[in-house]
Parts: C-alpha cells; structure tokens; sequence
C-alpha cells in the first residue's frame, strides 16, 4: 500500500469521530513516526476541509512532525521544578554529549531532543523522558548510561 | 478469587513517578524472589502513595496490614522477605506500618482516599473502596438535587480559576440543547503540578464516577477527556478504565439499570500549553488550532460544538464521588472562609520531602514547605516558592505564613491555582526565573492577541538588557510598563499573568533583576 493509501485508511477510519481532525494526525503520527508530506492533501480531502484548515492545524501544534525523528526520542524538562535541581546543566550536558540542540536529530538518526515543559514528574526532577518512559532524578552520569 | 486468600501480597507502586526512579526493576527482582522462595506470593501493581522521597515504596501484606519498605532498589530486595515468605521488619529500608507513617496520618485525603491503595485497572478494588457509591446515591437524586449537594459542599474548579462547581452545573442544568457534554480538562499543563495525573494512572475510576455523575446532574450523555500528550500512561489508563467501566455497565446506557446515558472517551493534546485554557481546549477537541475564544458565550452555555457543556478539572470531577457518597456537610466541614474542602497540594522542586499533599485549606505554606516538605532537599535555605504553576507569583520568606486558602493567596499576589509549589534555595538565579515565565509565555502564546504575542518576547530582550547591566533603571521602568500592558490587555491568562512572576521577582527581591 502506498503511504498515501495509507493515510486514507487510517482518515476514513476515524472521519465518522467528532472532532476526527486530531485523531487523525495522531493515527498518521503513530503509523510513520512524522506526518509525511501527503498527510495534509489526504486528510483535507477525507475530512472536506481545506489545505490551509489541516495545515494550519498541523503547525500549531509542537507534538506534530513533518520529519521523521531519531529513533528514541529525548525530552528534557525545562520547567521550574526540574530548574530548581540543575535541569539547565543537565541540558547543557546532554547537548553537549549528543552533539546537537534542542529540535535536532544526530546525523546518525540514533536520538532526537526536543524540550518539554513538564512531565508530571516534579517531586522527582530532574525529569527527562526517553520514548513513552519518564526517567526522575536524573544526573550527567546516569543519562550517559542510559544512551550508551 | 485466588489472589485475595494469597497469603503474601507485594505491591509496588505502577505510576510514572515511581517508575521513573526504577518501581519496573524492583518488581521484577521481587517476583524472582517469590519464585525462589517458592512461596504463595502476588505482585501487585498498586498505584503510588505520592509520598516520592520514598519511592520506590514496597509494601509487603498480610492480611489487612502492609508493611512499608523505601526507597528500595533492586539490591534490597532479598532481604524484604524471611524465608517463610512474612515481611522482614528488621530490614534497614523498614518503614513500619504504611498506615502509622506521619506523611499520610498528618493528611486528610478524601478526593485521594484511594492513591496507593487499589490497582488502578482494578474495579473490584476500587468498589471495595467506597468507588461507585456516589454514583448510586445519586441516581436516587433528582438533577437538581446532584447539582445543589455539589454547591452545598463548596466545591470550587481545582484548574486554577476556582469558581464554584456547582454554579458551574446549574448553567449547564438549565441551559437548552440538543446535546450536552462534560469536557475533562486533563491538559494539566502548570509545571509544578502532577495530581491529575495520579489521578488518571492510579484511581481512574473516580474521574468517570465523576464524570457520570456530572452528565446526569448535568442532561448530558457524552464525555471527552482531553489528556496531555506528554501523558502516555494516563491516556492508557483511562482508556482501559472506560473499557472495564463499559463492560460493567457503568458507562453506556442504563447505567447501573437507570434510564440514564453517558458515554465517555479519551482526546490526545498535542503539546500546546494553550490547551489547557478551556476554550482553547474546546477549540482543540473540534479538531481546529488551540486559539482562546471571547467570552461571553461562557462554555457552559455555548461550549463544545455550539452546546452546553461542563468544562471541569480532573481532580474537581474526581472530587465529586465522595461528596455525593458522604454527603456535602463532611467535605464543607473542613478548610477555611470561602475554601472549603481539602486543596491537593504538589509539592516540588528542590524539597527533601516532595509529594502528594491532601490537606484542608488553610495550612500555612510554612508548615507544607519545613513540617510536611522538610525544607530543601539540598539542606539549604529557602529562597522563594513558586506557587500556582509557571503563572504564579514567587513567593518571598517574608510571606510564608499566609494560609494556603484562595482569597488568603490572592491578597500577597499569589495564587493557588491548581496546588502546586515549587520550592527554589537560595542558589537560584531568580532574574533568570523571571526570564522563563515570559520566555515560555512568547512559545506557548496562541498568537491571537498582540500583548501576549509580542510583549512576551520584548519582555524577555528588556530582561537581557537589564542583566547585562545596559541602561538598567529605565529598562526596569520599561519592563514593568511592559508587564501592565499585558495584564491589562490579554485576553486570557497566560498573557494576563506571565508577568506575575516578574513582577514578583521586581517587588519582593529587586537585587535580583
Ligand atoms: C493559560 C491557561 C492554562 C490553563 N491550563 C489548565 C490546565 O492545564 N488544566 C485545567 O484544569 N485548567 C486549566 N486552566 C483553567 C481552565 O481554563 C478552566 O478554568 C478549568 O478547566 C475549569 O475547570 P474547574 O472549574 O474544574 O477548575 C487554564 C487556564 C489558563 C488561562
Ligand atoms: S493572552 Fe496570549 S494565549 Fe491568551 S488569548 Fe491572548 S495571545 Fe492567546
Ligand atoms: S517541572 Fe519538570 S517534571 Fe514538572
């Protein structure tokens, strides 16, 4: 099946929910990892909006992607709880032991890293999330053994 | 039913919090161990105390008692049991009893009876535990009836804005159309703040209690739960919980053999902030971009496609079940003035003891940051708390006696807001914080009005400027213009009250900015 074919499947799949738009790029999301360049076109047809409707949709939310990420995904929390234990240095040194910024991915396609504001996980920052796995307490020392 | 005559239950605590300091591991090394002993023993996956110093927090039982043990790791666990399979109380990790510890009986917790208690998927544990009465007394209710037994208990939006639950309902109640909803804001988006989520991955049936009772109160059938993304394991447990509930006949039609209908399903966000602000969040579930809507029309009139619908926080709807099981008078009877109840207090940040908190309004921050918090976990002293998430004011030493109770809060610039307090010692660079609050206001902006949009981001090259030591007074003068101009002229809060905790920053510790 074509990705396009694809993308059609999953949109006709979910066009009968109300509000199907953003379910529909979760599923797409979900699928390929990104939306690939033909979600926007597919989705507008399925669901009888315009380019301008999905695609502005798409932008303006961070959690869509219109490229593929790394294979695991890093966020660090940037919020003020995870601030108040040194989660500045810690993105420091995992900039620095990536060798990319934020909104990057290695050129190895190994890791990408994105910021996040808060992960729920407080009363147990600095908190960093590795894919769907919320990692507390974390140091320099313990994120280079988790990606070594 | 084998499990319950087992004679050794383990638990260990299956949330994010507690999986994220290695709760997976130490349950794996403790079934290895009652594989090795080979004695009769089940691993339950429990939900956490919240009390996260001590998690990983085993807890061995026997009949009704549970012995605690934390932090455990991996390495204790082959002392946590005698070889005849009972709890080893000798062991250094022992913590007693879990019901004699001095962290949960200085609590109250009524909407957080359950947290630590019962399995999150399990139903049969969540009624052994008082769940789905509420629901019961309820359906012997008239609409009205539910709706003033909420306003009777003082209940008011745990989300931040803190208007009457119940008022709240009544709009709805009496408002016309053809289809009502209950929206669940589980954007819980405040940094700082994590209650919600213990709620969805840890107690999940008392949101769809509430939830239910809120449509029947309400004249509504349909429910949407609109969860953060960043909360993979709170999407998957709700929408487990709403499977189990469905199969039970607690959601769907009849509802425990009534003529009511109410039917329930989980929305992913997407990573905006804005999202959490309510109209944006209906805005969000018709599947547009997150922009804040003018008011009036007030949501509960005009609200999700154009009906009446009940926009409500996760732990105001969680609340709601054992209001409507013991009655409005024992959730009023505690708190204080006009804030009634209990206020689930996050506590976070740079704190020896940071957790879950459910106290009657009316604590001093005092007694959450040095009794219950134990001060700093660095050992140093406190230099500021921020309360109310990221829009919220920091809060100087000098004020620490005010009572958490919301006009209390309000009256020394604070807020409430949904429980959260982040504790900073005396190495934080608060011109840097105040930084922040602006910088994050610029990224999360839904762009609709210019204060916000723009202001934010100047804000934050003023600050630059003040801090390089360019110009500084009539920078400082420029900045606080800037910020009234933003409180004044945004048409929600996060351009009306980003530049809370700069101003804060500006009043109460000038030497910092
Ligand atoms: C910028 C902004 C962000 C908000 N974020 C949240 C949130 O994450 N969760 C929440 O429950 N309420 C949030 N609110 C408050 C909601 O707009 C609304 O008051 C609340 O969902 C109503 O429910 P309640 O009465 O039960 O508190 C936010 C408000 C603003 C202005
Ligand atoms: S204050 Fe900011 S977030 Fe709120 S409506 Fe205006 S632009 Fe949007
Ligand atoms: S502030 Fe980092 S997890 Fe909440």
């Amino acid at each position: 099946m074509t990705r396009e074919a694809t993308i059609r499947e999953l949109a006709n799949g979910l066009a009968d929910w109300d509000g199907p738009l953003l379910p529909i790029l979760h599923a797409v999301q979900q699928e390929f990892g990104f939306l690939p360049p033909e979600t926007t076109a597919t989705v507008a047809d399925v669901l009888n909006l315009s380019l301008a409707d999905v695609h502005g949709v798409i932008t303006f939310y961070d959690y869509f992607r219109t490229k593929p990420p790394g294979r695991q995904q890093i966020r660090v929390c940037r919020s003020e709880a995870c601030q108040a234990l040194g989660s500045e240095r810690l993105a420091e040194h995992i900039q620095a032991r990536l060798n990319i910024g934020f909104h990057q991915t290695t050129p190895d396609g190994r890791f990408s890293l994105e910021p996040v504001y808060c992960l729920g996980n407080c009363a147990c920052s600095p908190a960093i999330m590795i894919d769907s796995d919320v990692h507390g307490r974390m140091t320099p020392e313990r994120f280079d053994a988790l990606v070594d | 039913m084998p499990s319950s005559i087992s004679p050794v239950c383990i638990y260990v605590p299956s949330d994010t919090g507690a999986r994220s300091l290695g709760a997976d591991a130490v349950a794996a090394a403790l079934a290895a161990l009652v594989g090795r002993l080979g004695i009769d023993g089940e691993i339950r996956r429990n939900g956490t105390r919240g009390l996260y110093w001590l998690e990983p927090l085993v807890e061995i039982g026997t009949g009704s008692a549970r012995v605690a043990y934390g932090p455990v790791t991996p390495k204790d666990v082959a002392g946590l049991l005698n070889p005849d399979g009972s709890a080893n109380r000798k062991h250094p990790r022992c913590l007693g009893n879990v019901d004699d510890l001095e962290a949960l009986r200085l609590q109250n917790r009524l909407t957080f009876e359950r947290l630590g208690v019962t399995r999150p998927g399990s139903l049969s544990d969540y009624r052994a535990h008082g769940g789905y009465v509420g629901l019961q007394n309820a359906l012997a209710l008239s609409p009205q009836d539910i709706v003033e037994a909420v306003t009777q208990s003082g209940l008011r939006g745990r989300g931040g804005a803190a208007f009457p639950t119940g008022v709240k309902w009544r709009t709805v109640l009496e408002a016309q159309g053809r289809q009502k909803y209950v929206v669940c804001n589980a954007d819980e988006g405040d940094s700082g703040t994590f209650a919600d989520r213990l709620v969805m991955e840890c107690d999940p049936f008392a949101l769809l209690e509430g939830m239910t009772i809120a449509g029947i109160a309400t004249g509504a059938t349909k429910g949407f739960v609109y969860i953060r993304a960043e909360y993979p394991q709170s999407i998957a447990n709700v929408a487990e919980a709403i499977d189990t509930a469905t199969d039970a006949g607690l959601l769907g039609d009849d509802i425990l053999g009534s003529a009511h209908s109410f039917r329930v399903e989980v929305r992913e966000g997407a990573g905006a902030y804005i999202c959490g602000e309510e109209t944006s969040l209906l805005e969000s579930l018709e599947g547009k971009r997150g922009t804040v809507r003018f008011r009036p029309p007030l949501p509960a009139v005009k609200g999700l496609f154009g009906q009446p619908t009940v926009v409500n926080n996760v732990i105001s709807l969680a609340t709601v079940p054992i209001v409507l099981r013991e009655g409005a008078e024992h959730y009023r009877d505690c708190g204080v003035g006009r804030s009634r109840g209990t206020l689930t207090i996050q506590l976070g940040g740079n704190v020896a003891r940071g957790g879950l908190y459910e106290m009657d309004f009316g604590i001093s921050l005092r007694e959450v940051l040095y009794d219950l918090g134990g001060g700093t976990a660095s050992g140093r002293p406190i230099r500021a708390v921020q309360a109310g998430g990221p829009l919220g004011a920091l809060i100087p030493p000098k004020h620490f006696d005010t009572p958490l109770d919301y006009e209390a809060m309000q009256a020394i610039g604070g807020m409430v807001g949904h429980g959260g307090l982040v504790v900073f010692d005396d190495t934080v660079d608060l011109g840097a914080l105040a930084r922040f609050s602006l910088e994050f206001c610029a990224i999360e902006s839904c762009g609709k009005c210019t204060p916000c949009r723009i202001g934010a981001v100047r804000g934050t090259e003023v600050i630059d400027r003040i801090r390089a030591g360019v110009d500084p007074d009539a920078n400082r003068a420029l900045l606080n213009d800037l910020c009234d101009t933003m409180i004044e002229g945004s048409l929600c809060g996060l351009g009306g009250m980003a530049p809370l905790p700069v101003k804060s920053v500006l009043t109460h510790f000038p030497e910092e900015l």
